[in-house]
């Protein structure tokens, strides 16, 4: 497959939208990302993708050929899933081996694919072990070995690594691109976590509520999001808000703090501030940068980083930091912050920032 | 562990023993009067044959009007068997994988609680005695030339081992993830290949659990097998009516029959006892 096209693909079920007219083109050889939280509505697009659903309104096209209607089977897909999903009755061999018998695939193939497939991804030793008997991590790299077999155009991983624990995780996210780089298929990997959007790279669709807020080359839609939405669904930590008024040169946020605003082109009135929680220091960074009085609520460690949650008049910030900050609930504390690193969104949620200034923010 | 509660400790077999004592006793019985004679039996209380004799065995064993009772049961019971889980089945399948009433947008509120009731309405065709079903079924049946014909009693047993089988049968695949299905189908695999050769294997057990228990009730269920057949398809539960003949009561040859009866049964109890225990945990049996 060299294209996959979905033209405002709607999916309603039981009265309510799943998926709301989602238009995306996906090229041959690519990494798609679809980031967003749960009930974003990642999976239903995935199913889409793959024909094991009916779009309620649009059309899904493969190479040019209109293939809405066509059931799973006849589509070239392969799919793997969150839960280690293998067939239990049949032995390791003969998962992997699945997809090349209904195929018709001869003896000779079978063999060959499936032992590659197996050294490739470590379960030569398990070939004749049933799949139940396996660590999470071979059952996981039995179902990816299954889909690499049908060396299927389009290559659909639905979390994949989300059962995983977080050794194993790290270890097969680095494989995943290895794995599957040279057949040319289309991925789509879903994910809910913009750390591994990241690390995966590609591009990234981000799905709110199942609309396709923003989809673009991974840093870009990081760096530049278009709006609040996007911003928000690729951070973690969640995104620090704050209203403001911009006035001139001058930006007030509703916290009371004023500070320099860069931001030709920009009319005077209400906007939204976005900042991520890695922007906030304890200490003065850059001479630019305010400081603004908060007061801790609860610091989480987690060895080489501190989350401190923190409350900023009305509002409830994170900062993220280097090293461990033991800060006692109720500390009062100066956190500065560099006007540069601010996201800028009208009161509707849309960016507004320049690119340039955007891609300085991150 | 203090003496009294060792004292105790020392005595817990005793109570498991009683009941199994008390479980046991009547079947004893069964097997003891079996190889009394007759004479013997009416005589008095005697907790072990004083004149043992397989008589009563011989004569069941070669008597057709006494043999033939096994194999029409057999038959109509086998066939009982294979035509209910062959429509629990699909089913079950259907209750487990989708939803049909109100599936759509005006009724989408009450599509589990339509589900829900149409699977309890099935369940309610076993709530009533089977001699509510005895005259229509003996009518209908007289009507359409199926008297006395094994279809009869299995078409009839049907009515009630069909719904315990969806019901036993929709547990098992609902523990089957529907992601496997969906698995199969994204390799290649058609709605009947995937069935037989992936899906089947996984409930294997719990065909099994189903097959017996259609069996059981098939097996033991008396007044509608007696009420549909006469000669040519009679089982052996309505010979064991028989009580008296020319000879007077014949008590030893009905102990015989009993406890040949109970075999079978047996049998299959011994070959599903572990997936049985799948079932109970399950909830479903």
């Amino acid at each position: 497959m060299s294209t996959l096209e979905l033209r405002s693909v709607t999916k309603v079920a039981g009265g309510e939208t799943h998926i709301d007219a989602v238009s995306m083109t996906l090229e041959a050889g690519s990494l798609n990302v679809l980031l967003g939280p749960t009930l974003a509505g990642k999976t239903t697009l995935m199913r889409l993708m793959a024909g094991l659903e009916k779009p309620t309104a649009g059309n899904v096209i493969a190479d040019g050929r209109d293939v809405t209607g066509e059931p799973v089977q006849k589509r070239n897909v392969a799919m793997v899933y969150q839960q280690f999903i293998n067939y239990p009755a049949m032995s390791v061999y003969e998962n992997i081996a699945s997809p090349l018998r209904v195929a018709g695939a001869d003896a000779a193939t079978i063999e060959r694919e499936v032992k590659k497939a197996a050294e490739l991804l470590r379960l030569t030793p398990y070939l004749d072990r049933r799949p139940l008997n396996l660590s999470g991590g071979q059952q996981q790299r039995t179902a990816l070995a299954r889909a690499m077999v049908k060396k299927a155009g389009l290559v659909l991983l639905d979390e994949p690594l989300a059962n995983l624990d977080y050794k194993l995780r790290e270890e097969l996210r680095a494989e995943l691109p290895r794995i599957f780089a040279e057949s040319g298929a289309i991925f789509v990997y879903a994910t809910t976590e913009p750390t591994e959007a990241l690390l995966l790279g590609g591009n990234t669709a981000t799905l709110d509520r199942g609309r396709v807020t923003q989809f673009g080359r991974t840093v870009d839609v990081f760096r530049a999001p278009v709006d609040i939405v996007t911003a928000q669904t690729f951070s973690d930590p969640p995104m620090n808000t704050v209203a403001a008024v911009k006035q001139g040169d001058r930006l007030a946020l509703n916290t009371g703090v004023s500070m320099p605003l860069r931001a030709p082109g920009l009319a005077d009135g209400p906007l939204i501030v976005g900042f991520r929680p890695h922007h906030l220091a304890p200490s003065q960074t850059a001479p630019d940068a305010v400081p603004m009085a908060a007061r801790v609520i609860v610091t989480e460690i987690t060895g080489s980083e501190s989350f401190v949650h923190l409350a900023a008049g009305e509002e409830r910030w994170t900062m993220l930091t280097h090293g461990v900050h033991d800060l006692d609930p109720g500390t009062e504390l100066t956190v500065w912050l560099e006007p540069r690193h601010l996201l800028l969104f009208d009161p509707s949620g849309r960016s507004v920032a320049s690119a340039a200034h955007a891609a300085r923010a991150a | 562990m203090s003496a009294h509660s060792a004292g105790i400790a020392r005595f817990k077999w005793l109570i498991p023993a009683t009941y199994i004592l008390f479980l046991m006793l009547p079947i004893y019985w069964l097997l003891n009067m079996s190889f009394k004679t007759t004479n013997e039996i009416l005589a008095g209380f005697s907790w072990w044959p004083s004149d043992f004799t397989v008589d009563s065995y011989v004569i069941i064993l070669t008597d057709p009007t006494w043999y033939m009772g096994y194999v029409n049961a057999i038959i109509y019971v086998t066939l009982n068997t294979v035509i209910s889980v062959a429509f629990a089945l699909p089913a079950a399948y259907a209750f487990s994988r989708y939803r049909f009433l109100g599936d759509n947008y005006a009724f989408s509120r009450y599509r589990f609680l339509g589900d829900k009731h149409l699977f309890f309405w099935l369940l309610t065709n076993r709530m009533a005695p089977p001699a509510v079903f005895a005259l229509p079924f003996l009518q209908l049946y007289s009507a359409l030339g199926l008297f006395d014909t094994h279809i009869a009693v299995a078409l009839a047993h049907c009515l009630f081992n069909i719904p315990l089988a969806v019901w036993i049968l929709e547990g098992f695949m609902s523990g089957v993830p529907k992601e496997i299905d969906e698995t199969a189908y994204v390799d290649g695999y058609s709605f009947p290949k995937f069935f037989v050769k992936i899906f089947m294997p996984l409930i294997a057990s719990g065909i099994g659990v189903t097959a017996f228990f259609c069996f059981m009730f098939s097996w033991v269920e008396m007044l509608l097998a007696k009420t549909l057949t006469s000669v040519a398809a009679k089982p052996i539960v309505a010979t064991m009516t028989r009580t008296a003949s020319t000879s007077g009561y014949e008590l030893g040859l009905l102990a015989a029959a009993g406890v040949l009866t109970i075999i079978p049964g047996a049998i299959v109890i011994y070959f599903v006892r572990n997936y049985i225990a799948k079932g109970f945990a399950l909830g479903r049996v």
